[in-house]
């Protein structure tokens, strides 16, 4: 086994190989613009452009000319939201979102309010999971657009999208979800969804950084853009400038293997996660999964570890690749705003870690991520206070703390 | 983020983790920080004749709370009670090399300390606590 053992696939996942080998012609004799409509190299590089949009748009079941190649998600997010508010502005100024949802939607959705967009922030419940009767009781008739992603990037939730999507219809209001976590690792239907407009990104599915697509829905209704990028109108207008043939390639080439092999893939890759959680939570006491037992993405584990901070058992674990939701290091010392939002308590925040398997994640690699969590939660609870009082039986919630 | 090798030796080799009995004479105890803030840190000493002859912290924080509470406890033992008023926090600071988002980690060990030592002196003279307060105030 190679360490540093890398558990971190929500944050990014490695490019195949296959998917380089894809790549590699369009950077050197395959260089031509996709743009470029009177000569051999320009039809060529538009020729692999048009069969990557093909299998992108059939992994979601939309039609090719509804993908608008992008940077990436968080740039997906953006076009999406500020463009479709710019666009419908004048029907009415109110989003509505949630409040889990990530920083690439939260933020453009404060820029929004900077300009007098009003945006609702729904709440979740304990598992993470937004109400869609919240979503129905939260839209009035200046309401124009519904952002909602469809898998949480921290706790793997998987929230009720084709319920939200209905309403979104029945009320004729646009839907957005950022589907960054979940197109690629399970089935996503976008007519089945109901969505308008989905963000995600290649790099999380096993191909290359710095691409990405926003799905707009062409057909019943057809959505409108403002774009945020003007130049020479590539992708209908939406998003000028020359197409990264390689990465676009890359991003056809992963999403194929994606739709051969998810099917048994998921399979796989959730049994290694029930196996850590199992063996995790065999192993020590006092461990709290977050998120939804069921409803969330197959490679998802986060759990927080009692009486012990994330940071600190980041450390103890250094050659495993993890995250943790706890903020120690950030300028605001603030924990997860995602775990804070489901009512998980502060201290548990702090002790949170979030666990990401993917494609390239092995038996072995899992066996030892368990032995080295378990010696390292030891190892600093055994010099925690906070678990010795809890031995004492002191009730922690009871103690007068001297708040710094 | 990189950890200086002195805070990876505390957390991996932490000097003097454990309790004494608070109620022990000649311990004082000091307990700072909350668990929702991230950190908190339990410093106990222990002293006779006026010198720190033992010292034991825990902590719950990130690797750089763990060394600079480990550090003070080294730092206390042989001390006087006088000399260990005067460990300022940019000391653990310098020792451990921490970058300027883990300084709260050495002033909270800053802190701990002082609670040990006011514990002690309030447990070994409870009338005159009002009155030490007062002059070192006035100082």
């Amino acid at each position: 086994m190679k360490l540093p053992v890398y558990m971190d696939n929500h944050s990014t996942t490695p490019c195949d190989a296959r998917v380089v080998t894809a790549m590699l012609p369009y950077f050197t004799e395959k260089f031509g613009n996709a743009a470029s409509r009177n000569h051999a190299f320009g039809w060529e590089a538009e020729e692999a452009v048009d069969q990557a949009r093909k299998h992108i748009a059939r992994l979601i079941n939309a039609d090719a000319k509804e993908i608008v190649f992008t940077s990436g998600a968080t740039e997906s997010d953006n076009l999406a939201l500020k463009g479709v508010v710019e666009m419908y502005k004048e029907k009415g100024d109110h989003i509505i979102t949630c409040s889990t949802e990530h920083r690439a939607v939260i933020d453009p959705a404060k820029s929004l309010e900077k300009k007098g967009i009003r945006v609702t922030y729904l709440p979740v419940d304990k598992t993470g999971m937004v109400d869609p009767d919240d979503v129905r009781n939260a839209i009035t008739d200046k309401t124009i657009l519904i952002s909602i992603m469809l898998a949480s990037n921290e706790i793997g939730t998987i929230h009720p999208v084709n319920a939200i999507g209905k309403i979104a219809k029945d009320k004729g209001v646009l839907f957005h979800c950022d589907a960054t976590q979940g197109v690629g690792k399970i089935p996503v239907d976008v007519q089945a969804m109901g969505v308008d407009l989905m963000s995600f990104t290649a790099h999380k599915l096993y191909g290359p950084k710095g691409i990405g697509a926003l799905y707009v829905r062409r057909k019943a209704p057809r959505v409108r853009l403002v774009p945020m990028i003007d130049g020479g109108g590539h992708e209908r207008g939406m998003r000028s400038g020359t197409l990264p043939v390689p990465l676009v390639v890359g991003f056809g080439k992963a999403v194929e293997l994606c739709a051969q092999e998810m099917s048994t893939e998921s399979v796989r890759i959730q049994g290694l996660r029930d196996h850590l959680q199992d063996g995790i939570m065999g192993a020590l006491e006092e461990v709290y999964l977050n998120g939804h037992p069921t409803d969330r993405l197959p490679g998802n584990l986060n759990v927080s570890f009692a009486y012990v901070e994330g940071e600190a058992l980041l450390m103890g674990v250094k050659e495993i690749a993890l995250s943790s939701g706890s903020a120690c290091t950030s300028a605001t010392l603030e924990p997860s705003y995602v775990l804070r939002a489901l009512g998980v308590g502060s201290d548990l925040a702090h002790s949170s870690i979030r666990f990401g398997l993917g494609r390239f994640t092995t038996l072995e690699e899992v066996d030892y991520t368990i032995d080295r969590m378990m010696k390292a939660v030891n190892h600093l609870r055994a010099m925690s206070p906070l678990y010795e009082m809890a031995r004492e039986g002191v009730d922690l919630k009871s103690v007068q703390w001297a708040t710094h | 983020m990189a950890y200086s090798d002195k805070v990876i030796d505390h957390y991996n080799n932490p000097r003097n983790v454990g309790s004494f009995k608070k109620e022990e004479e000649g311990v004082g105890t000091g307990i700072v920080g909350a668990p929702e803030c991230g950190d908190v840190m339990k410093l106990q000493i222990k002293v006779e004749q006026d010198t720190i002859v033992d010292a034991r912290f825990k902590t719950f924080g990130c690797g750089s709370a763990i060394a600079s509470s480990s550090l003070a406890t080294e730092w206390l033992k042989g001390k006087t009670v006088h000399e260990a008023g005067a460990i300022k926090n940019t000391d653990i600071v310098q020792e451990l090399n921490l970058p300027p988002v883990k300084i709260h980690c050495s002033v909270l060990a800053e802190d701990a300390i002082k609670a040990a030592l006011n514990d002690y002196q309030k447990k070994a003279d409870p009338a005159s606590e009002t009155e030490k307060t007062a002059t070192s105030a006035g100082v």
